[in-house]
This record gives structure tokens, C-alpha cells and sequence, in this order.
């Protein structure tokens, strides 16, 4: 047992029905208790979505418990069968019917001799993977399923597409600006004359599955979800992917770099046939990276400004998943000379390669799906600004000090109307403003409070259990007071901090100076 | 009127229950706040979690006093003893928050795996010296709000006794002493003690208080009486376990129910209730700019909080007309003087008596809402948005558990929140932006 006030990842079935219900026309039946839908909450409030989710559920009730669901999950897929026509059913398992153990393949077999769509059981554990995993493996798993089935009808189209061309692996409901992110990539490949076959699972149609080996290669850019399904292209269509995450200018570069790689190494392969292709400019990125880098994206000439000379050293945290937390250190440290003193991921599951990627970018790393770990380093290093989730939004709050949102777990307000896509070039912009102003609205926050703009009531302690409580006497508190506010709450908590090693209770003056020798400062 | 009663008798209608709720866990979110001196600690898994962080949202990060205990695989396959996990973690809340009660609420899982929560609670809680209360409240059995009712039948089993001294005291308080049980902001409670004030009826204690330490007397010569319609499982506990008498009322939502409410209660002790009837003329004159707009639209509940028929009641008294009531669970004697509120009120406003769907299907009632296109939806988020796409206004139903609506003065929250979507609605109409999905 844990004891746990808040979760970055979900449980494994939001993943699947992530999936499934980004898809068109796929409709997810939950094996749950009544109330477990709050999925469809989520979809309709947080992307305010337009149209029902299709996610029903099979309740799981006293009788269930007591005699099993016997026919009850059979009927409730052919009766969604029949009300709705969708092109597949997803069973979606949770962490009731996980430990019910009953036999759902069975239902899942029975249904599909009944009714007109396809009846798959999402094949997750609920006491094993996390959303971000089930929504990798949910992917595979259905596009496995229809390429497999095409493959036994010979419906799989053999060609590929006449000019270069991709699939984009990866973009999903509730995903941090991942329709923003999508619109842009489509318009860089467009820059480059590379067409988009497919983008799943994001408004992607079952019945167009079996098209997705006509592309040239995938593109997955997220490290999260897509994966999987990229390595099975791989192995049963020797489909090339390029894995890495376009945001930032350095790393879209490389991304286009490779993109350029595998293009030319698939050309090389058919030169007689291409001759046209070979001899298209187009294949040469070098030119569009560098005009796009130095004059179109605003970003390399914002990092030589003297805005971002300011920002120069200032101490950063960047927390998120694996993905924009690699991506947003690298971004800090390699384009905009700030210090990142901890870089760290709630992706335990992909902690290895976490750490491999962020190795020379920060001081330290920190894996942990424990929030109030992550409270409490901020706490400690006492960064300028906190580049996070969510939750490190509202510690940044607590502890005054400014957050960007990077990634998910996030809220309404990060699903916004407007064009903020994180990757490409447009990204780049969006990302250094992102920046600068969590540092100008932290500036100004000193600059109020020096200027006796706000009360002067701190925290005491930053981190998020006390277990010490000391007295400060009137005229230490006074001392206090005189010192700028921009210092103020560090001369405080370190003044405390000595104290407490000290073993001292009583804060008076004369144990604020010593604190201040003994920092040597 | 007999003829009534029969009609009456055939508008109930039982679907499939496929429909969509928050889960029983949630009454934490309100409970805690309301009982300052309690911690609840819900005993499941990741889901559930999830759930509470993302249904409580902000409250999540103001340091709550409520937290999960996660099973975690080890948990079900029982490799660990639940005894020893629960009370290391009753120990790191005791250290950390030290609270007067904790409270456990059973989910899903641990009835499914069978965790004898109400057999470990008194030795653990006989071990570490704090009480600790077990509810179960779970999406196998019941329904959003009854969470409530389960936390507030397990805390009735903790209330003291009428001990002799006690029974001094409020004797000479007030001959019989009165509790009035369900959980509301202390303001609202305040004002219906007030309300009841007016009548020379003191009330002698709330279930639940505003801390734990302070619940009230029970005992046989208590009256009590329910201030919310999905508190059957208290009400049952306190009359059969505590010996209470019940007062059956009409609940004291809309200027009608908080009137009947309170002439019921005066009923039950002799008195003959003052000025209430010019009191309730004076709310209804002040509502009218309200109930100019309400008046002859139509309103579809499809049913998610129990609240249901009370709401209704008082919409039909707003000059509404009420196509469909959806609701959860039914209980027909909990909620019989309501019912038959409900009953008179269709018959004075002259509108026949709605449906009333108990485990209602989704997907029918969509289907209903497409014919009967109404003015206005009561439903739950998942359903909001869609529907106002399709040109079909909403409210949430949500809005209106956690919103002030007991009593003369809270009458027009109700409404405001009721003529919300028409306001807001009326605004755009000249935009011609209705309907906002391709077809």
C-alpha cells in the first residue's frame, strides 16, 4: 500500500481508451463499476469536445460480483454493435475486472460472431502498466490487428506512395498540444516535400490501417506512445522511423537531418527508377534548416538577444514526462545558456534512456512518481523557475516561485484555442516565449515586493511536512524585513537552516549573522 | 385525487443503469471540508485515485486532508498483510495531520478482494487511539451522493448516547431534543436553525458536526430528520440502531420544500408554525424576474445525484414543465413525503406527473432528448458539451450538490443556476450559432 494525495500518470485504461477513442468510429466498452466513466468527462471538459465519447461502460454490479458477468458484456457489445455501427469495439479491462479475472476473452470471441465490427480485448493490466504504456501497447495492438487481418485477405497494398511520404505514430486525445504539434509537423513535412500518409491514432479510420506501410517511413515524436507500434513496422515491413522529438531548434534540426538520411539511403536503393526524385533538390534540407533556424523561427536570434543574456545561469527545474522534460533541458541549456539543476521524469518505466539523454545538460537527475519528492528538491535548489506539470505549477505557487507548463498531467488551460504547437519552428517560438515570461513575471514579482507591493506572510519551511518549528524574535524579524525581497525568503530559510543544525529555536539577530558567516556570504 | 395516486403509481420506470455518475468516493471532497477535525483515507487502487484528482481538481493541491492508500498488486495477491500496511499508514496520517477521526472508505476493490475493513478498524483503531470510521462506499452499490449516506450511517453509529447528564442539559434546552442530519456548509445549516428558531424549535445537534468531536446526542427520544433525499441508509441506522424518531418530510430545497419542511417538523412538535406561509409569498415575489424566464420551458434530468425529485418539484412550482426524471435509486419511503409534494404540486400547477426513471440508460434518454427536444438538460459533464453542440442547452448537474440550495434563502441560487444556460443562451441566439456539429 502507498499512500498517495495525486498521480502523474493514470491507470492503464485511459491509456487504452485515449486510443480508442481517437480513432474514428472505434468505440471502447469498459468492464467497470458504475462511476468509473469519468474518462468521458475528462474528453468532453478538458478538449471540450463536441461530439459523446464513445466509451460506454459494462457496469460491474452485486450481481456481477456474484454470478459474473455472464451474458452481460456479450450483449452490451452487440447492442453497441447495432446502435452505433462502429468499425471496431475495444473491451477496455480495469482494475475491478483485472482482479474479477474473469474470462473476457471468451466474451470478446463470442461477440465478434455476432456482430457486424471488429471485437478486440485491449490487453492491459491494470497492476502493471501505466496510461502513457497501455496507450503504447493499445496502438500496437489494434494496428497489428489490422494489418495482420489485411495480410490474410491480400489486401495489403504492396507500393509505396509515388513521393516521399510518412506516418506520424502517436497523436491522441488529452495529449499535451498534440493537435497543435500535428498541424505543425504537417506543415514542415509539407515544407519539405514529403507528403503525410497516415496520422494515428488521432482522427485515424480503421479501414485505413492496412495504407500505412505505403509510407516511406514513421515518424514518432513522442517517446511515450508509438513506439511500439513503429517497431513493429519495422520488423514485418522494414519500415524505417526517426524517433527523435522536433522541439528546439538543435533537435529539429537533427530531426529533419534524419528524415534527409533515411530518405537518401531508400533512394539509393531504387536510383534507376527515381532518377527525377534524386535529382530533387528537395532532398537537400540543409538550406530550408538553416533559413528556417536564423530567419524564419524567432528563436536563435531571441537566444543572442540581450532578453536571453539576462537569463543567462539562472537556475532552473524542468519535471514532465520523458519527452518534453529531455527535450525542455536540453532546450534551457544547450539554446538559451540557463542552468538546469535537476532534470527529472515520472516515466519510471523509461528511466535508462532518461538519463542517458539528459547526461551534460543538467546537475541532477531525479526519477520518481512521488510528487511530494519532486516538491521537495524544488524546495531545496530553489530554482528562479520550474519548468513542470501541473503540479509543479501550484508548488511553484507555494513557494513563489514562476512555472511554465511542459507537459502532462495538465489542465483546461493547457488544452488552449489558440496555435501553440511545442514542436517545430513555430514551437521553438512558442517555447522561448514560455520562457522569458515566467522569468519577466518572476522579475516583476521581486520587483512589487521590494517596492512593498504584497504582505510580507511567508512560508515558513518549503518543504511539505513540518516537523520543526522555530521562533523568530521581534527585532530578528524586523532585520528581516530591511533585507530586499528578492532575498528575502533565502535568507530566511537558510538563516532557519542553520538553526536547525544548531539546534536552536529562538531566531534572534544575532543567530541570523552567524547564519550569514557560516554561509560564508 | 385517488385517481392521482394511481397515475402516480404507474410513472415509475426502471431501465438498465447504464448511465453515467460520479463514483460514491467523491463525497470526500466535501466531507472533509465540512468535518475540520477528520482524514479520509480511501483504501483502492490507481483509478480511483485518478478519479479524485481529476473530479476535485483544485482542491487537490490546498493540502487536503484526505489521501488514497494504494493497493498495489502485493495488496491483492495478499503477499502483504493489510492489517500491518494500513496501520503504517494510519500512523504516518496520525504523525502528520493528527486528526480527531479517520475515516475509510471501502472502494471496489476491497470488496471484490474481500478486505475486512470493519473487523480490522477497532483493533487498529484500539491500537493507535484514534477512531477510525468505515464506510464503503462504492461504484458496485451505490451512486455519487450516497457516499454521503454511507459516511454519515457509519458516523451515526459513533454519536454518544443520551447519557444522564446530557439529558439534563437538554432538557432544559428544549423537552425533545431535534437532529437534523446531512452535510451542508455551516452557513446553510446555520440558516435552517434559524428557520426553525423562528418556530421556537431549537435544534439540538447536527450529524454531521462541524468536527468529529462534537457529534451529537442520540438516542430513543430524538427526533431527527433529513436534510437531503439520498440519506436513506442514515435514516434507516438512526431509527433502527439508534432508536430515533424520524420525521418524514419534504426536503428543504425551493421556498416550497423548505415551507413544507418546516410545517412537518412543527407538526411533530405541536406547534402551529408564523409567518411562514407570508414568508414563502415574499421568496416567490422576489424570485420573479427568475421565474419570468422559466416559466413554461420544459427541463429533462437525466438523473446523477438523488437530487432529482426534489428539484423537479420546485421547477414544476416555478411553472416548469418537467418531461423526464431520471434518478439514480429510489427510495419510495425515504422520500415518500417528497413524492407526494411532488404529486400535489403537479396537480395545483394543473401539469401531468412525470416520468421518473430510477437506473435510467444514457443512451434511451438521448435518444428522448433528441424527440423532445427541451429547453433545458440536466445532466452530468460527459453529456454537457455534446449536447449544447447539437443547439440542446445544459446545465450540470454537479453544480447543484455543491452549490447553496437549502432553504428560503438560497432559493434563488437554484435558479440562478437553472436560467444560466437560457441567459447565457438567449445572448447568442441572434448569432444563429446554434447547432455547431456537422451533420
Amino acid at each position: 500500500m502507498k499512500l498517495a494525495y495525486w498521480m502523474y500518470a493514470g491507470p492503464a485504461h485511459i491509456g487504452t481508451l485515449r486510443v480508442a477513442s481517437s480513432f474514428k468510429n472505434v468505440h471502447a466498452i469498459m468492464h467497470a463499476p458504475l462511476g468509473d466513466d469519468y474518462f468521458n468527462v475528462m474528453r468532453s471538459m478538458l478538449e471540450r469536445e463536441r461530439d459523446f465519447t464513445p466509451v460506454t461502460a459494462s457496469i460491474v454490479d452485486r450481481h456481477v460480483l456474484a454470478r459474473g458477468s455472464q451474458e452481460k458484456v456479450v450483449e452490451n457489445i452487440t447492442r453497441k454493435d447495432k446502435e452505433e455501427h462502429p468499425d471496431l469495439i475495444i473491451l477496455t479491462p480495469t482494475c475491478t475486472s483485472s482482479i474479477l479475472q474473469e474470462d473476457l476473452q471468451n466474451f470478446v470471441d463470442r461477440a465478434a460472431l455476432e456482430s457486424q465490427s471488429d471485437v478486440l480485448l485491449a490487453d492491459v493490466n491494470h497492476y502493471r502498466v501505466n496510461e502513457l504504456q497501455a496507450a503504447d501497447r493499445t496502438l500496437e495492438q489494434v494496428v497489428r490487428f489490422y494489418l495482420e487481418k489485411a495480410k490474410k485477405n491480400n489486401q495489403l497494398p504492396t507500393n509505396k506512395t509515388e513521393k516521399p511520404s510518412v506516418n506520424i505514430l502517436g497523436i491522441f486525445t488529452l495529449g499535451f498540444h498534440n493537435n497543435h504539434d500535428c498541424r505543425e509537423l504537417k506543415r514542415l513535412l509539407n515544407d519539405l516535400g514529403i507528403e503525410v500518409n497516415e496520422v494515428i491514432p488521432e482522427g485515424g479510420s480503421i479501414q485505413n490501417l492496412k495504407n500505412l506501410p505505403k509510407a516511406w517511413l514513421n515518424i514518432v515524436p513522442y517517446r511515450e506512445v508509438g513506439l511500439m507500434t513503429a517497431v513493429y513496422l519495422e520488423k514485418e515491413f522494414q519500415m524505417p522511423y526517426v524517433d527523435l522529438t522536433p522541439m528546439g531548434l538543435v533537435e529539429t534540426a537533427a530531426f529533419i537531418r534524419e528524415i534527409e538520411k533515411i530518405l537518401k539511403g531508400l533512394l539509393s536503393k531504387r536510383t534507376a527508377k527515381r532518377l527525377e526524385l534524386t535529382n530533387n533538390s528537395l532532398i537537400n534540407f540543409e538550406e530550408y534548416i538553416d533559413k528556417q533556424t536564423r530567419f524564419v523561427s524567432q528563436a536563435a536570434w531571441f537566444s543572442r538577444s540581450i532578453d536571453c543574456q539576462n537569463l543567462t545561469g539562472k537556475k532552473t527545474v524542468v519535471f514532465g514526462d520523458a519527452t518534453h522534460s529531455v527535450l525542455m533541458t536540453k532546450i534551457l541549456t544547450r539554446e538559451m545558456g540557463l542552468r538546469v539543476a535537476c532534470a527529472g521524469t515520472y516515466c519510471k518505466h523509461d528511466a535508462d534512456w532518461f538519463r542517458e539523454q539528459v547526461l551534460g545538460f543538467c546537475d541532477e537527475v531525479l526519477i520518481t512518481d512521488d510528487h511530494t519528492q519532486v516538491a521537495d528538491m524544488i524546495a531545496r535548489l530553489e530554482p528562479a523557475a520550474i519548468f513542470g506539470t501541473q503540479m509543479e505549477r501550484h508548488v511553484g505557487k507555494r513557494l513563489d516561485i514562476p512555472c511554465g507548463v511542459i507537459s502532462a498531467p495538465v489542465h483546461i488551460q493547457n488544452f488552449p484555442l489558440g496555435y501553440r504547437p511545442f514542436l517545430g519552428y513555430e514551437g521553438t517560438n512558442q517555447i522561448a516565449d514560455l520562457v522569458y515570461n515566467s522569468f519577466t513575471l518572476g522579475m516583476e514579482d521581486h520587483l512589487l515586493e521590494i517596492f512593498g507591493g504584497h504582505d510580507n506572510k511567508e512560508v515558513i519551511t518549503k518543504s511539505l511536512s513540518t516537523d520543526f518549528s522555530f521562533h523568530w524574535s521581534q527585532d530578528a524579524l524586523l532585520e528581516l524585513g530591511k533585507i530586499p525581497g528578492f532575498v528575502r525568503g533565502k535568507v530566511k530559510r537558510n538563516t532557519e537552516k542553520f538553526a536547525r543544525e544548531n539546534g536552536i529555536n529562538q531566531v534572534t539577530i544575532d543567530v541570523m549573522y552567524a547564519a550569514k558567516e557560516s554561509a560564508g556570504a | 385525487m385517488s385517481k392521482n395516486l394511481t397515475n402516480f403509481q404507474n410513472q415509475f420506470e426502471c431501465e438498465t443503469g447504464n448511465y453515467h455518475t460520479f463514483c460514491p468516493i467523491s463525497c470526500v471532497a466535501w466531507l472533509y471540508q465540512k468535518i475540520e477535525d477528520s482524514f479520509f483515507l480511501v483504501i483502492g487502487t490507481k483509478t480511483c485515485g485518478y478519479f479524485l484528482q481529476n473530479a476535485l481538481g483544485v482542491m487537490i493541491f490546498a493540502e487536503p486532508r484526505y489521501a488514497m492508500a494504494e493497493l498495489e498488486e502485493a495488496d491483492i495477491s495478499a503477499q502483504l498483510n493489510d492489517y500491518k500496511e494500513l496501520k503504517r499508514l494510519c500512523l504516518q496520517i496520525q504523525q502528520d495531520r493528527n486528526p480527531s477521526v479517520i475515516v475509510w472508505i471501502g472502494t471496489c476493490t476491497t470488496e471484490i478482494i474481500k478486505m475486512d475493513l470493519e473487523g480490522m478498524a477497532p483493533r487498529l483503531e484500539a491500537e493507535i487511539g484514534i477512531p477510525i470510521v468505515v464506510a464503503r462506499a462504492n461504484g458496485l452499490d451505490y451512486a455519487f451522493t450516497q457516499g454521503e449516506d454511507t459516511v454519515l450511517a457509519a458516523m451515526a453509529n459513533r454519536c454518544p448516547s443520551d447519557s444522564l447528564d446530557n439529558k439534563k442539559e437538554i432538557q432544559e434546552d428544549q423537552k425533545t431534543p431535534l437532529v437534523l442530519f446531512g452535510s451542508l456548509p455551516s452557513t446553510v445549516a446555520n440558516q435552517l436553525d434559524l428557520e426553525l428558531k423562528r418556530q421556537g424549535i431549537n435544534v439540538s445537534g447536527w450529524l454531521p458536526s462541524q468536527r468529529y468531536v462534537e457529534l451529537p446526542n442520540l438516542g430513543q427520544d430524538v427526533y431527527v430528520c433529513g436534510v437531503n433525499p439520498f440519506l436513506s441508509r442514515t435514516a434507516m441506522t438512526l431509527m433502527r440502531r439508534r432508536r430515533c424518531k424520524l420525521i418524514g418530510a419534504p426536503f428543504p430545497i425551493g421556498p416550497d420544500g423548505t415551507r413544507a419542511w418546516i410545517e412537518k417538523i412543527c407538526s411533530v412538535f405541536n406547534i402551529i408554525p408564523d409567518g411562514l406561509k407570508e414568508r414563502e409569498i415574499k421568496i416567490w415575489q422576489g424570485l420573479e424576474d427568475y421565474l419570468q424566464i422559466v416559466r413554461g420551458k420544459s427541463v429533462f434530468f437525466m438523473g446523477d445525484n438523488i437530487l432529482e425529485i426534489s428539484l423537479a418539484r420546485f421547477l414544476i412550482r416555478c411553472g416548469m414543465i418537467v418531461y423526464e426524471i431520471g434518478i439514480p435509486y429510489m427510495d419510495k419511503r425515504f422520500q415518500a413525503a417528497e413524492l407526494s409534494l411532488l404529486e400535489q404540486t403537479c396537480f395545483e400547477m394543473n401539469v401531468p406527473i412525470p416520468k421518473i426513471v430510477e437506473k435510467p440508460d444514457n443512451y434511451y434518454q438521448i435518444q428522448r432528448i433528441r424527440e423532445l427536444q427541451p429547453d433545458l438538460v440536466i445532466t452530468g459533464m460527459a453529456h454537457c458539451n455534446p449536447l449544447e453542440a447539437r443547439g440542446i442547452n445544459t446545465k450540470w448537474s454537479v453544480e447543484f450538490t455543491f452549490a447553496q440550495i437549502h432553504g428560503f434563502i438560497n432559493a434563488r441560487e437554484i435558479l440562478e443556476l437553472v436560467t444560466r444556460p437560457l441567459r447565457r443562451n438567449m445572448n447568442l441566439k441572434a448569432l444563429g450559432w446554434t447547432t455547431l456539429v456537422e451533420n
